[in-house]
């Protein structure tokens, strides 16, 4: 039977591991590829690393942290972050990521998507979507942008079918109301979009509990969840979630799990 | 020890170098039969679509290199598509492929709430002994990310079920030549254990 995958998520800075709330504030952590190792040992079942560098002279450090994870960490991971273009999306992969996530700029040139599928297979590309909630649109959810500064006319449920369509192999969805809040996930609008597409869906958002994490990934219909703060500030580890998931009867792989 | 890894455009190497590279194996990325031909073990892996592989294979006389390779009695394995390539036919694109297991590869039916293709962490229950699986216990995972699933004609030719939906074949052997539709250079300390088994068998 297919588990359900715990993602632990890294917004890496210039080299190093930060975390902000509602995408403001960020304050640093640590050494992504230190961190990363440590979540490998204790049983995470992939990793995502957002390149939150503000210039794009720096995207090389981001490259060389891509390569030294990529060398030690022997389960997926992705990579995102002001992917642009099919140059960029092939110097990530051949940097050893399996996948990479467009956002913002999949939004300005849907192109992208289509590009990326047919040059390295759906299962590479990755749309990450950050949204909030909103009564004037029709799924009730309105995609925003650049980091969540800019609102789209678009609406979470179209956008998610049009990028399936032009070939995004899974959906990360990070709802902006709810993220580094740990105040558990938007599971109304992960249901909305998971239900709805053929393509594995990740919650992110809000984790604050094992229990939240439960709760996205059956009532929320999320395929995946992932998870930063809670798991960042030691509050819990990767094996009490999965713990937790266990017991409540969600299937997780607990392999190397004391 | 030194593997060859065949390179037939076929999706991304680095991770599975990158893990052969972990475990001390020297590796051989080429796409040169002679190269491949000369190599102590050959792994061919592999993400992407059987009929494009096919025609890259045969292109570059790979495909005659694979089965001269497989004939020699060296240890190989397929990874993922080299789990389907290595049968008759595939049902993606009605690939002729290279016919050194009996069977098909066919693709998961569309069901109720099984998402296509089938990408995560799921567990691996042997059906036979098979080296590829010394120390590693029944039902441990592996990740999996894929759309079509092997099916020989030979049920003697399975080595591992996965429930997914439908019990498939998620390993597959015939004599030297063994093949895992998972991503063992993906899938953690057993996915490693399932690589060092491979290196170390002695035929």
């Amino acid at each position: 039977m297919l588990e359900k995958r715990i993602i632990v998520c890294l917004d890496v800075r210039d080299g190093r591991t930060t975390k902000g709330i509602r995408f403001k504030g960020n304050v640093d952590i640590g050494d992504p590829v230190a961190m990363a190792r440590t979540y490998y040992e204790g049983g995470v079942d992939e990793l995502v690393f957002y390149d939150i560098t503000a210039s794009s002279e720096r995207r090389s450090v981001m490259l060389d942290v891509v390569e030294e994870v990529a060398r030690q960490i022997f389960v997926p991971f992705s990579v995102g972050g002001g992917i642009a273009t099919l140059e960029q999306m092939r110097n990530v992969l051949l940097a050893g990521a399996e996948k990479v996530s467009v956002n913002s700029q999949a939004v300005r040139n849907p192109q992208i998507i289509d590009q990326g599928a047919a040059a390295f297979g759906n299962q590479c590309v990755v749309l990450g979507m950050d949204v909030q909630a909103d009564d004037a649109m029709p799924s009730g959810y309105r995609v925003v942008i650049d980091g969540g500064r800019t609102p789209t006319e678009r609406d979470a449920l179209q956008w998610a079918h049009e990028a399936t369509a032009r070939g995004a192999g899974e959906i990360v969805l990070n709802s902006i109301d709810a993220d580094g809040t740990t105040n558990g996930y938007d599971c109304r609008v992960t249901g909305i979009i998971s239900r709805a597409v053929s393509v594995p869906v990740v919650a992110s958002g809000g984790a604050g509990t094992p229990q939240h994490v439960a709760e996205v990934l059956s009532e929320g219909y999320a395929d995946a969840a992932l998870v930063a703060s809670m798991v960042h500030y030691g509050t819990y580890s990767v094996a009490d979630i999965k713990r937790h998931l266990q017991c409540v009867g969600i299937p997780v792989r607990l392999d190397g799990i004391p | 020890m030194r593997v060859g890894v065949v390179d037939y455009d076929a999706g991304n190497l680095r991770s599975v170098e990158t893990a052969l590279l972990a475990l001390g194996a020297q590796i051989v990325i080429s796409h040169l039969p002679d190269q491949l031909l000369k190599s102590d073990r050959l792994i061919f892996p592999g993400v992407g679509d059987a009929a494009a592989a096919m025609r890259v294979l045969k292109s570059r006389g790979l495909d005659r290199a694979i089965a001269q390779y497989v004939r020699s009695g060296r240890p190989v394995l397929g990874i993922c598509l080299g789990s389907q390539i290595v049968l008759d036919s595939s049902e993606e694109n009605d690939a002729v492929c290279l016919g050194l297991i009996a069977g098909s590869a066919r693709r998961f039916a569309a069901a109720d709430g099984l998402k296509i293709p089938h990408m995560g962490w799921n567990q691996v229950e042997p059906t036979a002994s098979h080296y590829l699986f010394n120390g590693i216990p029944t039902g441990a995972s592996f990740y999996f990310v894929h759309s079509y699933f092997p099916q020989p004609g030979d049920s003697a030719a399975v080595i591992a079920e996965t429930d997914y939906g439908v019990r498939f074949a998620s390993a597959v052997c015939r004599d030297n030549l063994s093949a895992v539709q998972f991503h063992p250079e993906k899938s953690g300390p057993y996915g490693l254990q399932l690589l060092r088994n491979f290196l170390e068998h002695a035929p």
